[in-house]
């Protein structure tokens, strides 16, 4: 590990101006990633700041019915609290599936969402990567790629985002709240990533010095929801595939109509997915099997698997209608006359 | 450069000048002699480094000791004060909840921690309804404790120590 100066921050200002002023400067939260990282050669930064004493660890509800979740609330806190298992269980399942128990007791919500890919070559400091080194190559490209993107790759990165929770705050609408050396702004969940494009080396569209201080949800009591993760061991495991979806059925009429729906992959791209086609072809819809199989195609159209992970476009597939039908209470089952060849 | 640094290790205060790159694993191993927390991965994947930092469980390779600054830490050595054992100690004995060992005062550290957030109803994946009450069964155990890795592959018997341990501490 690089030697590196270590200071550690009372107040959230401070904490920004202690890293905007440096430019090789780091918060530190959980460390659950960053201090792997300290110990890989992958970061390694001049100036560690340490922001677990900031007062950032509150729950509150807001006046429209939404919650506001301090950045330092742990992950396991966030996942157990009252309000977030009754109104958004989905992030609650989400959290939960991420990681392990003593992970999640560490690892900050803010943290969290500035998780860097598990790409094993991003982590390998003797191979290229352009994200770890930027214009060095990607190894991941004609290399062993099972988990990475199948959806909005560059020919410079094909490494997917690891966490459970961004994909259901991608769901949910969530937005953060960033406090920089300017001031404060905020950015919904779906624009704080970016795709990897010909700068991968750019997991977000965060500034340096820039510190998320808070998520907010927006009030939540709509239809049902859940998040459903596939991955190669029964737990701690990252997400071959996942999906975080709620639905909203209107049964009132003669036949059910999906109302509003709102759906979000993890494990397929360098953001959390939000899988906007599949929605429009399921809003207005009637909750069918082969309504939810349509969904799934639309949004899986633009998919580039790459050698060694095509099996996500399939299982992608099958993870939005299993899920849908589970949540609409709709059969998964095509009627008799529909062969799986023809959505081939 | 050297930063002061006070932790309180199984009741026992010290305070010492650590660089900043020493983990809490580090510290306690290299530092203070406590060998009862273990180096496994040393990269927060196998669990044998779990320690209790103010009655959490957390992976004490992947702290900087410099964040726990003032925190009270148990190790497994911790959890049976006075060579008194407790009850997850007595269930791991007497059930064979391990071949090598080295592992296992991770396993203990980490069941502690979570039987205690089983008791505070905190759900886990598995948990079917995420509000109702918990009842650790065998899955629940299971998915529980999936951040402790056992190279000898004592798990059945593991499960069937913190099952053991659930139901004498209710």
């Amino acid at each position: 590990m690089n030697p590196f100066d270590f200071e550690r921050a009372t107040d959230t200002a401070g904490a920004v101006a202690s890293v905007a002023d440096r430019p090789d400067a780091v918060f530190l939260a959980g460390g659950t990633n960053l201090v792997d990282h300290l110990k890989l050669g992958v970061a390694e930064p001049a100036l560690v700041v340490d922001i677990n004493r900031l007062d950032l660890t509150d729950i509150e509800e807001l006046a429209d019915g939404g919650l506001r979740i301090g950045a330092m609330v742990r992950n396991s806190d966030a996942a157990a609290d009252p309000r977030i298992r009754r109104d958004y269980p989905m992030l609650s399942r989400a959290l939960l599936s991420g990681a392990s128990g003593q992970l999640r007791n560490a690892a900050t919500m803010g943290g969290n969402l500035l998780q860097r890919t598990r790409c094993v070559y991003f982590q390998d400091t003797t191979t290229p990567c352009n994200k770890r080194e930027p214009g060095s190559g990607c190894s991941a490209i004609g290399g062993y790629t099972r988990y990475h993107a199948i959806l909005g790759a560059s020919a410079d990165c094909v490494a997917t985002h690891p966490s459970d929770m961004a994909v259901a705050l991608t769901a949910l609408d969530a937005e953060v709240v960033v406090l920089g050396p300017t001031g404060e702004r905020r950015i919904p969940v779906t624009e704080l990533h970016r795709l990897p494009g010909d700068r991968p080396e750019q997991d977000t569209v965060l500034e340096h010095g820039e510190l998320i201080t808070a998520l907010e949800l927006p009030c939540a009591r709509m239809g049902r929801s859940t998040y459903r993760k596939i991955r190669d061991r029964a737990s701690y495991a990252f997400a071959l595939v996942s999906v975080a979806a709620r639905v909203d059925v209107d049964a009132s009429g003669p036949a059910p109509i999906i109302r509003e729906t709102s759906i979000a992959l993890g494990g397929v791209a360098h953001k959390p997915w939000r899988a906007r086609a599949a929605e429009a072809v399921l809003r207005g819809a009637e909750p069918t099997a082969e309504t939810f199989l349509a969904a799934a195609d639309a949004e899986l159209e633009a998919a580039e698997p790459l050698e060694g992970n095509s099996f996500k476009i399939p299982m992608t597939r099958g993870a939005i209608t299993t899920v849908l039908a589970e949540l609409t209470g709709a059969s998964e089952d095509l009627p008799e006359t529909t062969t799986e060849d023809a959505h081939e | 450069m050297g930063h002061s640094l006070h932790l309180t290790v199984d009741g026992q205060e010290h305070t010492l000048v650590v660089d900043s790159r020493t983990t809490l694993l580090d510290a306690l191993r290299d530092r203070l002699g406590v060998m009862s927390a273990k180096k496994g991965c040393d990269h927060g994947q196998c669990g044998a480094c779990t320690v209790l930092v103010d009655g959490r469980r957390l992976n004490s390779c992947l702290a900087l000791a410099l964040t726990h600054d003032g925190a009270e830490v148990t190790t497994a050595d911790g959890l049976a004060p006075e060579g008194e054992l407790s009850t997850l100690h007595r269930a791991f004995l007497a059930l064979d909840a391990f071949q090598c060992g080295y592992c296992t005062p991770g396993q203990v550290c980490s069941a502690a921690g979570m039987l205690a957030e089983a008791a505070d109803d905190a759900p886990s994946v598995v948990t079917e309804d995420l509000e109702g009450p918990v009842e650790l069964s065998e899955e629940e155990i299971r998915e529980r404790m999936s951040g402790n890795l056992c190279r000898c592959g004592a798990y059945v018997n593991i499960v069937a120590a913190v099952s053991r341990a659930a139901e004498e501490s209710r």
